[in-house]
């Protein structure tokens, strides 16, 4: 029972992520909404991406230098910190924590403007709602999450080599190189592949949570907190389950 | 109590006649156990001014969303035009020819004043730019909002933001409006402000007008019919000079409340 319940939902999912793709130009306006769009997902997840990528870098070069010493492999480091982030730590954490802050604020965005029945009022002008406000955030996601994923892996490493190298002493020349023979472009794909996914997944279950919040049996302010607390860990339990299935598929 | 309802001045005929636009046959809606509207039926002629009164609680909004769709009704139909626009597909002609003012304003808190008149205007894109941005300037100006139209919705006050939900309503020129109380909250000038929008846009455009309003004596003046919900049926519809001619205290109560307050505190 559970089990097709779940299909429904995920099919009701998709209708409505193709539904806000398909009716993207609803409304005019559409650079302007990507723009916005862009800065809201983009510019402002910016720092906090920036401060984890940092964190996990410094974190996974002094746990590295620590452990791989203990099998006389400290010259592993530039590997363990660059395939670690690539292939799983980046893709995850960036995805978990843009769906904390721009996933949180989508849903609680759109769970107001269906309590106040502007979600309404835009349909009955004629414009798809969906296409309106929501397309253009599935959008700027797939070019989003993968170029934050990216500066997190970049930074991450940077860290790595900071508390490896400048704090521990370690050969920061050997460092660098092995990070460049460590990735291939098979690992950077994975990367890409995986944001791009988690990105989708977030965005498109946030707002789903936010435009649908009226359906849970709470009206106004409740409405929105459900909806909101509903989107975060959706997404963040999806994000886990596609991390896996993805690694699974593709190693 | 039952023998006032059955009271009816003019029970409306079942068929419309082709000079209605809009017609509302025996609808049905309830809450869970809760009925709200029990049995309404009304016709709303071409060019007219429909005013719906009725107590707070009747389910006068919940009557107007009925219409356009954004509530399912248990039973009862809805014709627009004479056609049937019960389902989605069938109801697009009268969402294009419709404009609702929603009782709460449902304005677009993220956007200006401006962008508020300009995104019903877009929707359409039957303008160009230059002329949707003079069309949405010159209506603000009739609802002196002109000097607000860079500032958000959250920084008006509750009457300025009434007059920019009418004005929205009113930029597309659309041939049906459906207002909800679209002078609840506004001074007296104000309230006769927007009346007299109303009726002057109505005469130079001829839209159709259904005004959910709790001004009585106003919409008796305004209004070429009135329908008078209670309890979840049409108690009264037909024109403002026979709802005025009622003696039944049940309207002349409704009718006349200044007389009636003055009375009681006597
Ligand atoms: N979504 C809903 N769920 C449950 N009951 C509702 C809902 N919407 C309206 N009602 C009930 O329907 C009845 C009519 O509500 P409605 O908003 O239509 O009143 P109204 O005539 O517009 O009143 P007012 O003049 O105060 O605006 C009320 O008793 C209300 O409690
Ligand atoms: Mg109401």
């Amino acid at each position: 029972m559970w089990f097709i319940n779940a299909l429904s939902k995920a099919g009701s999912l998709s209708c409505f992520s193709v539904l806000a793709l398909f009716h993207i130009r609803s409304g005019g306006t559409l650079p302007a909404r990507l723009i916005r769009t862009t800065y809201e997902l983009g510019i402002r997840c910016l720092p906090v991406i920036s401060i984890v990528a940092l964190f996990s870098g410094l974190v996974l070069g002094l746990q590295g230098h620590y452990v791989l010493a203990r099998f006389g492999a400290s010259g592993m480091l530039g590997t363990l910190v660059s395939l670690s982030l690539c292939r799983e730590l980046a893709p995850v954490l960036a995805a978990v924590m843009m769906a904390g802050q721009a996933g949180t604020a989508l849903a609680a965005e759109l769970g107001i403007q269906r309590s106040t029945e502007q979600i309404d009022a835009l349909e009955l002008m004629g414009i798809s709602a969906e296409g309106y406000l929501v397309g253009p955030r599935l959008l700027v996601a797939c070019f989003v999450f993968p170029v934050l994923t990216a500066l997190f892996t970049i930074v991450g490493i940077t860290g790595g080599w900071l508390s490896g190298c400048v704090l521990l002493n370690q050969d920061g020349h050997s460092y660098w190189s092995a990070v460049r023979l460590a990735i291939h472009s098979k690992d950077i794909n994975e990367c890409l592949t995986k944001a791009l996914a988690f990105g989708l997944l977030t965005v498109a279950l946030c707002a789903f949570q936010g435009f649908n919040a009226h359906l849970h049996g709470e009206a106004g302010a409740r409405s929105v907190s459900v909806a909101t607390v509903r989107g975060v860990v959706l997404s963040s339990i999806a994000i886990l389950v596609a991390d896996y299935l993805i690694t699974a598929l593709l190693v | 109590m039952n023998a006032m309802v059955s009271d009816k001045i003019t029970t409306p005929d079942p068929i419309p006649a082709p000079e209605e636009l809009l017609s509302v046959q025996g609808l049905k809606k309830s809450f869970g156990t809760k009925q709200v509207l029990q049995d309404v039926s009304f016709h709303v002629p071409h060019g007219g001014i429909v005013a719906i009164l009725g107590r707070s609680g009747t389910g006068k909004s919940v009557l107007l969303r009925c219409i356009v769709g954004l509530l399912p009704y248990d039973e009862g139909q809805i014709l627009f035009r004479g056609k049937n626009v019960d389902t989605p597909p069938f109801r697009a002609p009268l969402l294009k020819a419709c404009s609702y003012v929603f009782q709460h304003n449902a304005l677009f808190d993220s956007s200006t004043v401006l962008e508020n008149m300009l995104i019903p205007l877009r929707a359409r894109g039957e303008l160009s730019e230059s002329a949707q941005f003079q069309k949405a300037k010159d209506l603000l100006g009739r609802m002196e909002l002109e000097d607000a139209s860079n500032r958000f919705p959250a920084e008006l006050s509750g009457g300025m933001q009434k007059r920019l939900a009418v004005a929205r309503a009113l930029v597309t020129d659309p041939e049906v409006v459906l207002f909800d109380e679209p002078t609840a909250g506004l001074d007296p000038i104000r309230r006769n402000a927007v009346f007299e929008m109303i009726v002057k846009l109505q005469r130079e455009s001829r839209f159709t007008a259904l005004v959910v309003t709790h001004d009585v004596q106003e919409a008796l003046i305004v209004s070429s019919r009135i329908v008078w919900l209670d309890a979840g049926c049409v108690a009264f519809s037909g024109t403002p000079s026979a709802f005025e001619a009622q003696e039944d205290p049940k309207f002349s109560l409704f009718r006349d409340n200044l007389q009636a307050l003055k009375q009681s505190l006597r």
